[in-house]
């Protein structure tokens, strides 16, 4: 089966250079059809290897540069069941986002279908990848293609100013990585995360590893936009076409975290232990809050879903910071159900977008009475963001819940339940405004986002609407799935398990399979049930509040004047954020 | 080997950083990344170098004579490749920004905060 492991990044990236080379002679329709092809073959690919991933050992060295005694030249993908899942959510997403342009984009930019298989191919790529420096690699590729998408209309301002944003904070942070990648391979001299995790494991932590831990992190949290890096992130959502949102929500922000999560468990956990996962968590958490009171305070529809994404980020990185497998299970468990039920969230913005001519909250009060199919789906989304029990990302808040309290951590229970509460409760006071007509029709509290140029008039709507149904509903019952919570936490513990990633990568060795998890739904807890239904009601209680007219914007003026919109003041925030993590880690780890 | 390098390649960042803070223009602020960037060709290089190694290229001499890592040079290649696309594509924007806007002024662009 190892021939199969390539293809999913292979297979898009190919179509996308057909597509590109065939621009002046294909019709419309054939390259779309390329595109389609494509993200439906990487999709069926990626899922049987993220299957065939629990049964056999799959190691992939190009051109056939196998390691001898440990020692590794060649390049080498490893497939888990974790990172093949992520190719499969990035596939479906992709997938789902070039349906949904079939109809909505037909003047837009020529490149969109090739520029969107060049993200998929990449982040598929880095999900795979098991070699440091193609991390890096992998990272810009995905970030140049989607500067370029977030740019696609270059006729106004606010798509140009989001572009320069994203492109330039996500740039530095590729570069901090990369000088983490050439201190590392100063001190190793060696570039596959396996050699280095076991080079780095036989020593103390030192002040070079301290920076280069700091470095890679920093570098891949500018990616997945946490708190203090994560300004651009609004401003890139804000200003992207619909499904190109859905990509980047999906699957494209959370693959920092991916890289998080990987570079730790492969490289760094032997040599700095379970100390790091502190400041993650707290930055997680701080990422959490922050995310959902900024989402609480948008009117315009994408803006308010981009902090939303924020918010989902910090909580999955406290799972993640939470540095056990039962944690990062949960992390990703959220991560899809998070990412389909916003992607589908963006596609119904798309949707008043056609049909009611606007993405602002306040413009469109009233307009979408009567459309009950849009609504239902809008709240089934936006509750599904809360996880009310066994509901959308519910069995991410259960796993990390239990991880939480398994370490000790359950003051962090409270923070994530809330600020996941405060970001749904954004989207269902706009849900209750636009669909029931509810509420004040000014509110100075609220930030004005930049208009949005809707699509032609008379645009077929049937299958963008199947579309947008497809991702909610995927998203809404993922908790519900006998057996995935178990499946994600046997796929997590594969992923944690350093000495056996090493074993296999680099000694070809095979590692005796966990037991077959059984297929069921796993109970919660009574807390977790609990805090699920109090999620629930504070993000009405809050919707309702919000509804209500405020008269003073004097209590939040300055946590929105910190989001500036100036890149300069962004790269301020990267810079002083990486010397804080540094200096914490520096005090914490040395 | 000296620390030297090391000591231009921490300059060299972080002058690139306080040039991109401080930028008032666009395309300054494109330059400035670009000379972040050339940090990490000058600490991929000093990480590579070995005292009196020669160059990588090991045609026509003799087996064990010293040279320095090819892997970095390679390295930096890619690097190369990967960001000058970064920086064509920053420029092309600038120049959008300009054409829209009337402005190179990163301060001057208010259409989107808070």
């Amino acid at each position: 089966m190892n021939w199969l492991v390539p293809l999913p990044v292979a297979v898009p990236l190919v179509c996308a250079a057909l597509i590109t080379a065939t621009d002046h002679v294909l019709p419309r329709l054939a390259k779309d059809a390329i595109g389609i092809a494509a993200a439906a073959g990487t999709l069926a690919f990626a899922v049987v290897l993220c299957f065939e991933s629990g049964r056999h050992q799959l190691v992939h060295w190009f051109g056939g540069w196998e390691p001898r005694g440990g020692l590794a030249i060649g390049i080498a993908f490893k497939v888990d069941p974790l990172g093949a899942a992520m190719c499969a959510l990035a596939a479906f997403v992709v997938l789902l986002a070039l349906l949904y342009s079939l109809t909505f984009m037909e003047e837009a930019a020529p490149f969109f279908d090739a520029l969107v298989l060049v993200c998929c191919a990449a982040l598929c790529g880095f999900a795979l990848s098991a070699d440091l420096f193609n991390l890096f690699v992998w990272l810009e590729l995905a970030g140049v293609a989607a500067f370029a998408l977030t740019g696609l209309e270059i006729r106004r301002i606010g798509p140009l100013q989001g572009a320069v944003n994203f492109a330039i904070v996500n740039t530095l942070g590729g570069y901090f990585v990369l000088i983490a990648v050439a201190l590392i391979y100063g001190r190793t001299g060696a570039l596959n995360l396996a050699q280095i995790g076991r080079s780095l494991a036989s020593e103390r932590a030192d002040g070079l590893v301290v920076v280069s831990l700091t470095l890679v992190t920093a570098g891949f949290l500018c990616k997945a936009a946490v708190v203090p890096f994560h300004f651009w992130l609004a401003d890139a959502y804000a200003v992207a076409p619909t499904p190109v949102c859905a990509v980047f929500a999906g699957a494209m922000t959370d693959i920092g975290l991916f890289g998080v999560a990987r570079v730790y468990w492969t490289a760094f956990s032997g040599a700095v232990g379970a100390d790091a996962g502190e400041l993650l968590l707290a930055l997680g958490v701080v990422t959490a809050v922050l995310g959902g009171v900024m989402a609480f305070l948008q009117r315009h529809l994408k803006r308010m879903l981009a902090y939303s994404v924020v918010c989902h980020i910090g909580i999955m990185l406290a799972g993640v910071g939470l540095l056990s497998a039962k944690g990062l299970a949960g992390a990703a468990t959220m991560l899809v159900a998070h990412g389909l039920a916003t992607a589908g969230l963006f596609f119904a913005g798309g949707l008043l977008l056609a049909r009611e001519r606007s993405v602002d909250e306040l413009a469109l009060r009233g307009k979408g009475v009567g459309r009950r199919g849009l609504a239902v789906l809008w709240f089934a989304g936006a509750l599904a963001l809360a996880g009310p029990p066994y509901i959308g990302t519910f069995l991410g808040h259960s796993l990390i819940d239990d991880a939480a309290v398994g370490a000790g951590r359950s003051w962090t229970l409270p923070f994530l339940w809330l600020a996941g509460a405060c970001a749904s409760a954004a989207l269902v006071r706009a849900g209750a405004r636009i669909f029931l007509g509810w509420g004040a029709s000014d509110d100075p509290l609220l930030t004005r986002g930049p208009a949005e140029r809707p699509p032609r008039r008379g645009t077929r709507t049937g299958l963008t609407s199947v579309v947008c149904a497809t991702a909610i509903a995927c998203g809404f019952v993922v908790s519900l799935v006998p057996g995935f919570g178990q499946r994600a936490e046997a796929a997590a513990t594969q992923f944690v398990d350093r000495t056996a990633y090493a074993a296999v990568v680099l000694d070809g060795k095979t590692v005796a399979r966990p037991p077959r998890p059984p297929v069921a739904l796993e109970p919660s807890s009574t807390s977790t049930l609990l805090y699920a239904s109090g999620a629930v009601l504070v993000a009405l209680a809050l919707a309702g509040y919000g509804l209500r007219p405020h008269r003073s914007t004097r209590p939040v003026a300055a946590i929105k004047a910190a989001h500036s919109g100036v890149v300069g003041d962004y790269v301020a925030w990267l810079t002083v954020g990486t010397a804080l993590i540094g200096g914490v880690w520096a005090l914490m780890l040395h | 080997m000296s620390v030297l390098p090391y000591v231009v390649a921490v300059w060299v960042c972080v002058i690139g950083l306080i040039g991109i803070v401080t930028s008032r223009n666009f395309v300054h602020l494109a330059l400035c990344l670009t000379l972040t960037q050339s940090s990490t060709y000058v600490l991929l290089l000093a990480v590579g170098y070995f005292n009196g190694g020669g160059p990588p290229i090991f045609k026509g001499v003799k087996p064990g004579t010293t040279a320095v890592d090819p892997v970095v040079q390679s390295l930096a290649l890619t690097d190369i490749v990967v960001s000058v696309t970064v920086l064509a594509l920053i420029l092309a924007l600038a120049l959008d920004v300009q054409k829209q806007a009337g402005t190179d002024d990163p301060d001057e662009v208010h259409e989107l905060s808070g």
